[in-house]
């Protein structure tokens, strides 16, 4: 997705816009990110490495989901909308700090805990764009099966009560925006309390709405299925009639297998994910053992010398 | 408020209440539109105003009676907590109803003055206030297609400093949330479905040609009502 330009000749070669002061620490993704000397140093050099996301075509025809979405309608979402999103996003990130991160980094980090950072909407509106064309499929819809049927089962009661519950999320999101199907494996931090693992309990399907270009990356859930509620999206087709555009989404048009593969990811990256921190724990409790040892040595020392 | 001799207000059906017998709750009904939906264009065609009028205001107005009449059972019960949960849609389909009813006051036929710049003491406070009515005119088509998703741009009079303001609001936000003193003398709604049928993703050329069918009659009639003495 992410394709490396080496450009030569740039006239102004350094101009890191964003300057971010503060750590980022996602809740338990833990991505670091400040002002990087070494990043913008790279771009002194004679050439500029400038990274660009490219607009990647949906996985099928433009004409293939007709006639629930039309041939007319992906030309102008994909080929307008989808396109400005990208293009707006690389003009705003070229020679920024944000250069050369990937996609979902730069979501996360211009979300900035809620206060946007200029290229928020952009980036996350791409990051949407290409996880809602994967969501569908021509002869899409019908019900899913294996694991995430039984965890459906599970965490709505009944395949019918989930699509009743995604429905009524995506039209009851006020203005333009996304509905969600989200594997939830999280305990987001709450003030000072310490972010435990997550328990079995904690670890679910989530239903979610989402205003404009938010999605949950920035809360920390695992997108599995999306559903595109800006009008843009099924207005030359259904005009006013949301709820008909819902119906016909998940009859006609969810990839199945697509959400599927999804939660087998999500599941994986969830448990490398507290392995993973369960290694920083005990390293940290480690070298915090060891370096308030160093102090009292220190000090002993420091007596020792005074008497 | 000027707001109010706009909200056309009928009692629906009476409530049979149970044991407290019958009681009436007041509703709202679409406001009927000054002009034919064909009337506006090229600027609107009369497919989006047909289904901008019939059915995108429609709706919010069903669901804010809806909500009106849940929140009247809920007060009547006691049950605070469905109160305060039916305040996003009383709020949201509440202002869809707001907003568009003076949108239809702010739009109107060429041949009925639609794009006829403002006269008298609007005109006179544009011009201080923005430097030109151009001027004001790029910085409303700037600031509306800027705005993210869907919502409105409004020029508006803060009645307590005498001063015209350009805000946006998102979603179906009415001026008002801005500032208790703002009075909206004209709002032009960007959300898609205001303009999709006929101008797609540009929303700057929708923004472009709205200005020629601009009822400033209107605008001025709501500045004079709120300063009569200028």
């Amino acid at each position: 997705m992410v394709v490396a330009n080496a450009t030569t000749g740039i006239a102004s070669p350094l101009k890191c816009a964003l300057t971010l002061s503060q750590g980022f620490q996602g809740s338990t993704r833990r991505l670091q990110w400040r002002k990087n000397e070494r990043q913008c140093a790279r771009k002194t050099g004679h050439g500029v490495i400038t990274a660009k996301f490219d607009l990647k075509p949906p996985p099928y025809p433009m004409d293939a989901l007709e006639p629930h979405m039309s041939r007319e309608t992906f030309e102008y979402h994909w080929g307008k909308h989808h396109r400005a999103y990208v293009d707006n996003l690389n003009k705003q990130i070229a020679g920024t700090e944000l250069d050369g991160m990937t996609l979902e980094d730069i979501v996360v980090v211009t979300y900035n805990k809620g206060d946007l950072l200029p290229p928020f909407n952009n980036a996350a509106q791409v990051w949407n764009h290409d996880f809602f064309w994967e969501s569908m499929k021509p002869g899409g819809g019908g019900k899913p099966a294996g694991e995430l049927l039984d965890l459906i089962n599970r965490d709505f009661g009944s395949f019918e009560e989930f699509v009743k519950e995604f429905k009524t999320a995506a039209a009851t999101q006020f203005g333009s925006g996304w509905a969600w199907l989200v594997y939830k494996a999280n305990r987001l931090e709450v003030g000072n309390a310490e972010n435990p693992l997550p328990l079995d309990e904690d670890k679910k399907l989530v239903v979610v709405k989402s205003p404009n270009a938010v999605n949950p990356l920035v809360w920390d859930y695992f997108p599995l299925l999306t559903v595109d509620v800006w009008e843009h999206a099924y207005y030359l087709d259904y005009q006013n009639r949301r709820p008909d555009y819902l119906s016909i989404f998940m009859e006609k048009l969810v990839s199945w297998e697509a959400v599927s593969s999804r939660l087998d990811s999500a599941k994986a990256r969830a448990t490398e994910r507290e392995r993973e921190e369960e290694r920083k724990k005990n390293e940290e409790e480690e070298y915090g053992t060891a370096n308030s040892e160093a102090v009292e040595m220190y000090l002993e020392s420091d007596d020792a010398v005074s008497d | 408020m000027a707001l109010r001799h706009l909200l056309t207000k009928k009692p629906l059906a009476t409530q049979p209440l149970g044991i407290l017998g019958f009681r009436r709750v007041q509703t709202f009904s679409l406001p009927d539109l000054p002009y034919d939906y064909g009337a506006l264009e090229p600027a609107i065609s009369s497919e989006i105003m047909h289904l901008h009028h019939q059915k995108h205001h429609q709706t919010y107005i069903t669901n804010y009676n809806k909500a009106l009449e849940q929140l009247d059972d809920a007060m009547t019960k006691g049950d605070a907590s469905t109160v305060v949960k039916l305040q996003s849609a009383i709020k949201f389909n509440g202002g869809g109803h707001v907003n568009h009813s003076i949108f239809w006051k702010n739009l109107a036929p060429i041949h009925e003055g639609g794009g006829e710049p403002p006269k008298g003491s609007l005109g006179w406070a544009i011009d201080n206030n923005f430097g030109s009515l151009e001027a004001l005119i790029q910085k409303m088509n700037a600031e509306g297609a800027a705005l993210q998703g869907s919502g409105w741009v409004w020029l508006g009079v803060d009645k307590e400093l005498n001063r015209l303001i350009v805000e946006t609001t998102g979603n179906q936000d009415p001026l008002v949330t801005k500032g208790p003193s703002l009075v909206p003398l004209l709002g032009i709604d960007v959300w898609e479905h205001a303009y999709y049928l006929q101008y797609k993703n540009v929303r700057p050329d929708y923004l472009k040609n709205i200005w020629k069918v601009m009822n400033w009659k209107y605008a001025s009639e709501v500045y004079d009502k709120e300063f009569p003495e200028s």
